[in-house]
């Protein structure tokens, strides 16, 4: 891992506490009243705010997991580091896309 | 207390295996004694190293009963499991004969991460008044008593599976001259400790403060690295 990595791994880590926060404090008002699905999605559908909020969530997770996935396989299988970087890529690329795929399921217009 | 010690030491080289000793046991004794015991008494092709007997020299450190430790001031009242002992040579090093390990990489990684004083000034210049009381040196006293035995080495899971890492010992040394005011190498040293295999390698599972006999905590001097490597880095001075 570079130092640089080590530092955005760090960062990332950081600014997903007060989101994640935000997140689960939301679910527990959403369920605790009792809304439905269909309840939640009218709320959030159109906002402008959830998109921001959780499309910068989907991105600081992914690359946060990218770098420490490639990390674990770098210290367990002692792959190649081009190898390794081209793994982190894809990976946090892909939880990028699944992120913001979801995102886009719960604040796109129906 | 039995009269003898059933002691097995590691034989031969990586493939060698552990043979099985009887020595005689005493009040007062440590595990370096025991050894000593085997070579001059029972079998003198037996290699391993000590040099001060007291705990400053970090020569004779062994991995006894399956924990790396200084073996001259490790008595056997206090690690031997029912008057057994198994001595092998220390982990995470190359076993050249016996208990003694060929410490190279242990010793290029001090040199690569610069883990030595560069002076700022001539002797020319006034002696360098340090304040015992300021924050860095106590810092650095933190650190300073490391012995270069190399049972942190030994004892840490990062330095077993990660061929780059420059280890705790080195580390802790380059963090006790990054607090100290007179050394003039600081940016050079932050980029050599910042490298792959850096600070930012250790996953602070402590296992070299567990382990350490002098009692320092190389996870908190590489906390140390990683805050002030990180300072540099962000005010553009890792570049």
């Amino acid at each position: 891992m570079t130092f640089r990595q080590f530092l955005l791994q760090r960062l990332t880590a950081a600014a997903m506490v007060p989101l994640i926060v935000v997140h689960i404090v939301v679910i527990f008002i959403a369920t605790r009243d009792g809304l439905s699905a269909a309840e939640i999605l009218e709320r959030t559908r159109g906002s402008v705010g959830w998109a921001l909020f959780y499309g910068l969530f989907v991105v600081l997770a992914a690359a946060h997991g990218a770098i420490g996935v490639r990390n674990v396989l770098a210290e367990w299988t002692g792959l190649a580091r081009s190898r390794l970087d081209i793994f982190m890529w894809v990976f946090g690329l892909s939880l990028f896309g699944l992120g913001m795929r979801a995102v886009v399921a719960v604040v796109g217009a129906s | 207390m039995s009269d003898t010690l059933s002691v097995s030491i590691w034989r031969g080289g990586e493939n060698g295996c552990y043979t099985a000793y009887q020595v005689p046991a005493r009040e007062n004794q440590t595990v370096l004694d025991v050894v000593t015991h085997v070579q001059r008494h029972l079998d003198p092709t037996l290699s391993y190293r000590f040099a001060c007997r007291v705990g400053m020299c970090g020569s004779c450190a062994m991995t006894v009963n399956g924990r790396p430790r200084w073996t001259c001031r490790t008595h056997v009242s206090h690690v031997s499991d029912n008057g057994r002992l198994e001595i092998g040579p220390i982990a995470n090093m190359p076993v050249i004969k016996d208990l003694t390990v060929d410490m190279t990489r242990f010793f290029e990684a001090w040199q690569s991460a610069q883990a030595r004083f560069e002076p700022s000034r001539t002797r020319d210049d006034e002696i360098a008044i340090v304040k015992p009381d300021s924050p860095a040196r106590i810092a650095a006293d933190a650190a300073i008593e490391c012995i270069n035995c190399g049972v942190c080495w030994a004892a840490c899971d990062t330095v077993r599976w990660n061929d780059d890492y420059l280890g705790p010992a080195a580390l802790n040394r380059a963090w006790t001259l990054v607090n100290d005011e007179r050394d003039g190498g600081n940016i050079s040293r932050l980029k050599a400790i910042t490298v792959n295999g850096g600070c930012q390698a250790c996953h602070a599972h402590q296992a070299c403060a567990d382990h350490c006999p002098k009692a320092l905590s190389p996870t908190a001097s590489i906390a140390g690295l990683k805050r002030r490597a990180m300072s540099a880095y962000i005010r553009g001075e890792l570049k």
